[in-house]
């Protein structure tokens, strides 16, 4: 299954992309998608292993079973206001 | 009843269009805050400041807390419009109107949904400052689970 991983702000940095799909076996979690992108290298391997993720918009933990098509954002903490 | 309703836009924020689209006849307030740009953060003078944000998240997320501080505190409507883009010292980043019945209620909401959007809402600010260098600020983890 293909998952549309989205970057922002240091995360967007460190990944020199704002998105990359990324292919993963059925089944698999947001942790190992996780696992996935830091072994790619470069400055994602800098990401960290715990990061705080939103799927699909909406905020989730790294136990998630992830389906096809899934949009899962890596959000670095937050400053707006 | 009119909807509550969060933007995030690039264009300047207009703080009287703010207050007259949150209030209705069954208002008796409208508090308005609003957020912005100063010259100095944490000791450093800042030249400028450039917002970006997950926003079609960031728009949903401030209409939940919206939607939270409206339920809890029993207001009338809640805009809230965050800015993104580059930004000048002075410039509103954030504003929030809180139309109610009473002015106690929106007291209350209105510091709610700021210091909610602070902690969940995906948005980040790089600042420039004046020796050229620029920075991602520090921010707040937001929680696996925000609460709903």
């Amino acid at each position: 299954m293909i998952i549309r991983s989205l970057f922002f702000a240091t995360y967007r940095d460190m990944a020199g992309h704002d998105e990359l799909a990324v292919e993963l076996p059925s089944g698999a979690r947001v942790a190992d998608l996780v696992g996935s992108l830091r072994a790619r290298g470069g400055g994602l391997a800098r990401l960290p292993e715990k990061p705080v993720v939103a799927i699909n918009m909406d905020y989730a933990p790294l136990a998630t079973e992830l389906a096809d098509g899934d949009e899962v954002a890596f959000i670095p903490p937050v400053a707006g206001g | 009843m009119d909807g509550n309703f969060a933007l995030v836009t690039e264009d300047a924020i207009d703080p009287s269009r703010m207050l007259g689209g949150a209030l209705s006849p069954a208002d008796g307030a409208a508090l308005l805050f609003w957020g912005v740009v100063r010259e100095q953060n944490d000791g450093r003078a800042v030249s400028q400041l450039e917002y970006s944000a997950y926003a079609p998240m960031a728009e949903r997320e401030m209409l939940r807390i919206a939607d939270e501080a409206r339920a809890r505190f029993g207001t009338g409507a809640i805009h809230v419009v965050h800015r993104v883009g580059r930004l000048e010292i002075g410039e509103a980043s954030v504003a929030i109107a809180v139309a109610s019945p009473h002015r106690a209620e929106a007291y209350e909401a209105s510091r709610y949904v700021i210091e909610q959007l602070k902690q969940r809402v995906p948005v980040w600010k790089r600042e420039g400052y004046v020796d050229g260098a620029t920075e991602w600020v520090p921010g707040f983890t937001p929680a696996a689970e925000a609460a709903r």
